[in-house]
């Protein structure tokens, strides 16, 4: 009998150092990222980074300005044309589908959409409005990572609506407010803080996609305000600098992930932080 | 406070103090637990009674920020000493059944076997003590048919039955029930009562109930707990007949509580 | 909502009643502008769906249509003389993907354990946050990453080691390069295990005290708790939580595209440079010139939909079906 007891606390001193292990190689593996990011990102960051175009390289005073607005403009196309139709069909899911044939045909595409990988969703889009117009465009970009958040906000939207009390919502009903007054004041307004959230991770997301925009955006070495030209991204322009043979685009690019990153991770713990305020 | 003979005490509690990081809630508390009979440990909710018999089996060690100072000697030895008395064995020979039942998510048969498995059975010593364990805990023949279905598809009498199967399968001396009835209907509750009555004289019971009927009933010793204090212990037909404290008359003659 | 009464009543029964009458028509046209509305956004999501299977069906149907089922079965990847099959790009989907898998699910699960059952408050609460920061990081990053830290440093290290150790295997066989499938499945393992822990242990989390105090009370270990009690109560959610890290694991393409070499060849040994579907469309689709080139590129995508779309099934059936158990069991 002492043998078994000491040969089963031998199993488990043996099982709880590797899972402490397992914790010790995740914070070993972010740390070895972030430093390797922050020392070769700072090395390349200049006040030119920000405000010049890209320049051939071997050229001083090279920048990734107009990358750096591209991106901007992008995800903000994408949010516009995103966000509200995937608030919309949450809300229909959550107040008028609910357990109905189409709303459940409507969730399960959602998750099919959701776990569809980007740059499937990259070729759809190119084989929609590149093929068809004859070239590459930033609202082309900008479509791919909207449909990338259509799921994502549709579903938060539904889930976070769900949770919204049916005592709430008769409450509003019985005061005579109509329907719709009620889903939109009440429901969605209870709702809103953790719907928040799932934007902002939706956002944060997209925001570090690069695969979508391979064949969609695609790439520009100038400023391209128009919607409709090939428009340059951060993550574009960092993968073409990274795969480069040029030691100064290398470190340009290793400057735009240390950017990228930052903004990613700062949006990713905002949305987290106000998920946290809102239970 | 010596009430028994030193050989008819199996856990011998001494000034037992506990903390919930820097919130006491036992207060020196010293108490004699009879070997081979039932203790019945009462008073209002939040006395301390369930963090007393969580501190016998050193349950509170799986909480960060808990302490128990003191001694607790069971057989003479202190299980609270952790250099001498090792946590899984301690607990293999001090059994708990708890307020809700708690059925593992796998069958009636594999629940039972459960702490059998773990300390090393195997082949027919298994088969008759999964079997035996069902039978003392008076589930038998409710379930002979049905070993193989899962634990959960039990009725909550039957499922605490079933928690009481498998704490007395790995044959341990000390069985620590905390409100073991409370979660069951009437039905349900005088059988568990009556199960607990059929342990006295093979095995050293702590009840912990804030059912006083239940306590008169059931057990042979009563303890009272007042705010992580041991008010008063002694044989359970003297402390609810004659209790030497007021504020144990006031307790059970309802006064508060 | 007082005054507002008398103040009707004081006008008269007849504008009372015209009054109402004017509120029950704008919100009957106001129920039915948002139902129709939120029912356009819910009909859209599913005419992207439909349009996606149909362009891409669409776009493949020239190469489908040229190589017939042999597209899937051929190994040549031939854009001079346009011959393509998908069987490289396919195997090393499945193969990345399922290494990965092999190292991050007991990964993940030390972590959600050491997370739910080891760590004091103050030490789980940033070990958390850090595991969250991880499941931020974009995929090109870890390419990128990769391609420059990672690579380099199994080339010189972890390779050669395993050649010393288990050359005898053709896993480990040939010269250390560093780029390659081995690379590749390391960086999607650590792409994968935030989100399978993240899941695990809010899963874990979910189990009731008093299940695992039982099962210590019996006399078992923390190790026991977890292996006999905690994850057979999690199991459903566990495997939903892998097939999801599964589908991401197949369908991730600059955190592969950096570091896996891309190769067209079939080879046993993991040192080898490889490739996966989502890698091949990254390097090759802006490039591809010719109709049969690009369908063939879209057939390999339309494939990859396919793929996931079938774990994802898959996961669904896995996860109601193990849910049906418990209720049944209830």
């Amino acid at each position: 009998m002492k043998r078994v007891v000491l040969q089963r606390k031998l199993v488990n001193a043996l099982m709880v150092g590797l899972a402490t292990a397992s914790a010790v190689v995740a914070l070993v593996f972010l740390g070895w990222i972030l430093a390797t990011l922050i020392r070769q990102g700072l090395a390349g960051l200049s006040v030119a980074w920000f405000i010049e175009l890209p320049k051939p390289t071997g050229e001083a005073d090279a920048g990734m300005a107009n990358a750096l607005v591209g991106t901007i403009q992008v995800v903000a196309m994408a949010i516009g044309f995103g966000v509200p139709i995937g608030l919309a069909a949450g809300i229909y899911l959550a107040e008028f589908g609910k357990g109905g044939r189409l709303s459940q045909v409507v969730r399960f595409v959602a998750d099919v959409l959701l776990g569809a990988p980007s740059i499937v969703i990259g070729v759809f889009v190119y084989t929609l409005m590149v093929r068809p117009t004859g070239h590459f465009s930033g609202l082309a970009g900008a479509v791919a990572l909207g449909l990338l958040m259509l799921p994502i906000v549709t579903r938060t939207t539904d889930e976070m609506m769900r949770l919204v009390p049916v005592s709430l919502r008769e409450a509003a009903l019985a005061l005579g407010a109509p329907e719709w007054k009620m889903v939109l004041r009440v429901s969605l307004k209870a709702a809103l803080p953790g719907i928040t959230t799932g934007i902002l991770l939706a956002i944060a997301r997209v925001g570090g996609e690069t695969a979508p925009l391979l064949f969609t955006a695609l790439n520009s070495p100038y400023w391209s305000l128009n919607p409709t030209e090939p428009t340059a991204t951060l993550n574009v322009t960092m993968f073409n600098y990274a795969m480069s043979p040029y030691a100064d685009w290398r470190a340009m690019a290793w400057s735009a992930a240390l950017v990228i990153t930052t903004g990613v991770v700062l949006l990713t713990l905002l949305a987290r932080a106000t998920g946290r305020k809102a239970r | 406070m010596a009430l028994l003979p030193d050989d008819k005490v199996k856990i011998r509690v001494e000034e037992l103090s506990f903390f919930y990081g820097k919130t006491q809630a036992l207060k020196s508390n010293n108490l004699e637990i009879a070997d081979r009979r039932i203790t019945a440990l009462i008073g209002p909710s939040g006395c301390g009674k369930s963090t007393h018999i969580r501190t016998y089996n050193r349950m509170f060690e799986l909480y960060p920020g808990q302490r128990a100072t003191g001694r607790i000697r069971m057989d003479g030895l202190d299980v609270l000493d952790r250099g001498s008395v090792d946590g899984i064995t301690l607990r293999s020979r001090v059994g708990m059944v708890f307020q809700k039942p708690t059925p593992f998510p796998m069958s009636i048969w594999d629940n039972v076997a459960f702490g059998l498995k773990l300390k090393g059975c195997t082949g027919t010593e298994l088969e008759q003590g999964v079997t035996q364990a069902l039978q003392e805990a008076a589930l038998w023949d409710e379930v002979k048919d049905r070993l193989r279905a899962s634990g959960l598809s039990l009725s909550g009498g039957q499922q605490q039955r079933l928690c009481i199967a498998r704490a007395l399968a790995v044959r341990p001396e000390v069985l620590l029930l905390d409100e073991p009835a409370s979660a069951l209907d009437p039905i349900a509750t005088a059988r568990i009562e009556e199960l607990i009555r059929g342990m006295r004289g093979s095995l050293t019971v702590v009840l912990v109930t804030h059912n006083m009927q239940q306590a008169a009933r059931v057990s042979d010793y009563t303890a009272f707990f007042y705010m992580g204090e041991l008010v008063e212990h002694g044989p359970t037909d003297q402390l609810f007949t004659f209790p030497r404290e007021r504020r144990t008359e006031e307790y059970i003659t309802g006064k508060f509580g | 909502m007082g005054i507002d009464v008398i103040s009707e009543r004081q006008v008269g029964l007849v504008s009372n009643e015209s009054r109402a009458n004017a509120r029950r028509r704008t919100s009957l046209f106001g129920d039915r502008l948002l139902r129709a509305a939120t029912l356009c956004g819910a009909l859209f999501l599913l005419l992207v769906v439909a349009g996606m299977a149909i362009m891409l069906i669409h776009g493949a149907s020239t190469a489908l249509g040229h190589f017939g089922p042999s597209f899937l079965g051929s190994q040549s990847w031939d854009p001079v003389r346009e011959r393509f099959g998908a069987l490289p790009s396919l195997l090393g989907t499945i193969l990345s993907a399922g290494l990965a898998l092999l190292l991050a699910v007991p990964l993940s699960l030390g972590i959600a354990m050491f997370l739910t059952e080891l760590a004091p408050a103050w030490l789980a609460r940033p070990v958390a946050a850090a595991v969250e920061v991880l499941a931020a990081i974009p995929s090109i990053i870890y390419g990128m990453w990769g391609l420059f830290v990672l690579a380099p440093a199994i080339a010189s290290h972890l390779q050669p080691l395993l050649s010393r150790h288990l050359g005898w295997l053709p896993l480990f066989q040939g010269p250390p390069m560093g780029i390659g499938m081995m690379t590749a499945a390391i960086v999607l393992a650590l792409m994968v295990v935030p989100y399978i822990a993240a899941v695990a242990r809010d899963l874990f989390t979910m189990v009731p005290p008093s299940i695992k105090e039982a099962a210590s009370g019996v006399g078992a270990t923390r190790w026991e708790v977890m292996w006999h009690v905690v994850i057979p109560f999690t199991r459903s959610g566990l495997v939903g939580a892998i097939v999801l890290g599964l589908g991401r694991a197949l369908g991730e393409t600059m955190a592969v595209t950096f570091v896996i070499g891309n190769s067209h060849h079939i080879s046993a040994s993991l040192y080898k440079p490889s490739n996966t579907i989502a890698s091949t469309l990254a390097n090759e689709f802006t490039e591809a010139t010719g109709g049969l080139y690009v369908s063939s590129l879209i057939a390999l995508a339309l494939v990859l939909f396919l793929l996931t779309f079938v774990i994802l099934a898959i996961g669904r059936i896995l996860v109601s079906r193990t849910a049906l158990q418990g209720e049944r069991a209830t």
